[in-house]
């Protein structure tokens, strides 16, 4: 070995013949597409919350200028949530092959001498700080906060909300600035031979004395390939439920359903995680407390049964990309509730209040068009059963096309119009 | 006076206006960002790079390396791939699903979600198995078949 090339400095130091222009370009022109994906299926996910209703829906109240795009949530097609938020988890922990076999083939760079070739050089390089570490922290962040380890330094949202705004920035000016060279460099060569297409900068890719290949380019990225598709059907059927969760051998809502019988769905929070008592939810103590334009009204369980019952099949999807299938819910319609006090074909937004003492989303807001919806209910039954205690017994919110934590379990309090 | 060799070039204007602009928005949001514990965050941030590309990446290249190396010195480099590839899918598969796999999570999984959290183990290991079984037996089909048809030169 030559002495200069000990050091990860000189081209030399690096040896696989892999690395070159074209494995490079691939590989950045699927993460072009794929993190757009992900970063507009996120910001999605955020106007499903409604933050803009009210503060309690709103996990990062100083967003400023950054939710410029807010809109109210629909409330249809009911699987709207799932497929944007399966998308978002599932496409994510995909394309983590893909980031990690990019990030290997550009590490030469990260030790090319001269530091910086000119003031727009080294302002680069600091940008890619941002997109690297930005980037890992976003992956990281999702996928240690879906297997439920909040080891992350503060809140999920805000840590990935506010993240996906510094990595998307720095993410910007590195797709405009390499997506022609990328395209360049796909288009030229084809195949795997080095020295085809005029590089418009060094390149500092190619291996300058490559070691003879154990694998060709191609079959490096179908190992990529097999590893993202790997993931992805370990991963995509505790979103796609039904006979496909069993397929999901490794996602945190794979395999199994809690139980069996009609209450036997996945299941976010359980009763006792969320320090729900028998005695809170108790036929004699439970009572709901509707208040409206025309005060307050108490309701036990056996009053509100006494109401119109309505059904509706909607599915549960969670922020963390699982989702259920259509569950048969059966209970009073939310309208009928805001008619109740008052608002009689007028149905205002509405805070939903649980008997959960803690958590982040024990009170949570809807807007009035999620409460005109004749498929929104306070659910009673599921399934044709009594809600179990884990799915909210006595009484729970179901809306249509709502994230899951919207759907508030052991519901003590609605107030009609009071945002 | 600045010394010739001293002055740097400024670059390419558009790339500076782009990446100005660039940093004005990550700055924006990078305040909100770090506006609770700014050094954790700064640190996963700086971090996670760092952790990436002078730790892991040298890791997994060396056992790369490692392997390639005693396969050619046993005069059996064409085999790597038949390692490479199980070790490589395995390692990704441990390395995304740490906090389930490890068992780490296992109080709170079971406590909030009602599952079991006893199966990611073994599901792992078996999947692994499944992994470098299925390249063995790949590579002793394609032995095989290589032996049947050489040209019977020693005899």
């Amino acid at each position: 070995m030559r002495d200069q090339d000990r050091l990860p400095t000189s081209p030399g130091f690096w040896r696989s013949p892999l690395r070159g222009p074209w494995f490079t370009s691939v590989l950045g022109l699927v993460l072009l597409v794929g993190i757009t994906v992900l970063f507009v299926t996120g910001l999605v996910s955020y106007a499903a919350y409604n933050p803009g209703l009210s503060r309690v829906n709103d996990t990062t109240p100083d967003k400023g200028l950054l939710g410029f795009y807010l809109f109210a949530w629909p409330t249809g097609p009911v699987w709207l949530y799932r497929l944007t938020q399966g998308v978002h988890v599932t496409l994510g922990i995909t394309l983590i092959p893909v980031l990690l076999a990019k990030l290997w083939s550009v590490v030469p760079k990260l030790f090319a001498l001269p530091p910086a070739r000119s003031v727009a050089h080294a302002l680069e390089r600091i940008s890619l700080l941002l997109l690297v570490g930005g980037g890992l922290f976003e992956f990281t962040t999702g996928v240690l906060n879906i297997q439920l380890d909040y080891i992350f330094p503060g809140s999920f949202y805000p840590l990935h909300f506010y993240g996906a705004w510094v990595f998307f920035a720095a993410f910007l000016a590195h797709a405009a600035l390499k997506t022609p060279t990328a395209l360049r460099a796909v288009r030229g060569r084809l195949r795997d031979r080095p020295g085809e297409g005029a590089a418009p900068e060094p390149d500092t890719l190619t291996s300058p004395r490559p070691d003879p290949p154990t694998v060709s380019r191609r079959g490096a990225l179908g190992l990529v390939g097999g590893g993202s598709l790997l993931l992805f059907l370990t991963t995509v059927g505790q979103s796609l439920g039904g006979p496909f969760r069993r397929t999901a051998l490794l996602a945190p809502h794979g395999t199994a359903d809690p139980n069996g019988g009609p209450n036997g769905f996945q299941i976010n929070k359980t009763a006792a995680y969320a320090g729900i008592t028998a005695a809170d939810t108790h036929e004699d103590a439970w009572r709901l407390v509707v208040t409206g334009r025309t005060g307050t009204v108490r309701l036990s369980r056996a009053q509100l049964l006494e109401l119109p019952l309505y059904s509706a099949s909607l599915p549960i999807a969670c922020v963390e990309g699982w989702s259920t299938a259509d569950q048969w819910w059966r209970g009073v319609r939310l309208r009928d509730l805001a008619a109740l006090v008052g608002y009689e074909g007028d149905p205002p937004d509405v805070l939903v209040e649980s008997l959960q003492r803690h958590g982040a989303f024990r009170r949570a807001a809807l807007r009035a068009n999620q409460v005109a919806d004749p498929r929104s209910l306070l659910a009673l039954y599921v399934n044709g059963e009594e809600l179990s205690p884990d799915h909210g017994h006595p009484a729970r919110v179901i809306v249509p096309a709502a994230p899951g934590v919207l759907n508030t379990k052991w519901v003590a309090r609605l107030s009609f119009g009071a945002l | 006076m600045i010394p010739r060799r001293m002055r740097v070039p400024l670059g390419s204007p558009f790339q500076l206006l782009l990446l100005g602009c660039s940093f004005a928005l990550a700055a924006y949001a990078g305040v909100r960002l770090l506006a609770g514990d700014w050094f954790g965050v700064a640190l996963w941030i700086v971090g996670a790079a760092l952790l990436h590309d002078l730790v892991l990446v040298p890791l997994y290249a060396a056992a790369d390396r490692a392997v390639t190396h005693g396969l050619t010195t046993v005069g059996r480099r064409a085999w790597t791939l038949y390692v490479r590839v199980p070790a490589a899918l395995s390692a990704l598969l441990l390395l995304v699903w740490f906090p389930l796999i490890s068992g780490r999570v296992a109080e709170r999984y079971r406590l909030a979600t009602g599952l079991s959290p006893d199966g990611f183990l073994t599901r792992w290991l078996l999947i692994t198995a499944v992994l470098f079984g299925g390249c063995a037996v790949l590579l002793a089909w394609r032995v095989r078949r290589a032996a049947k048809h050489r040209p019977s030169a020693l005899h």
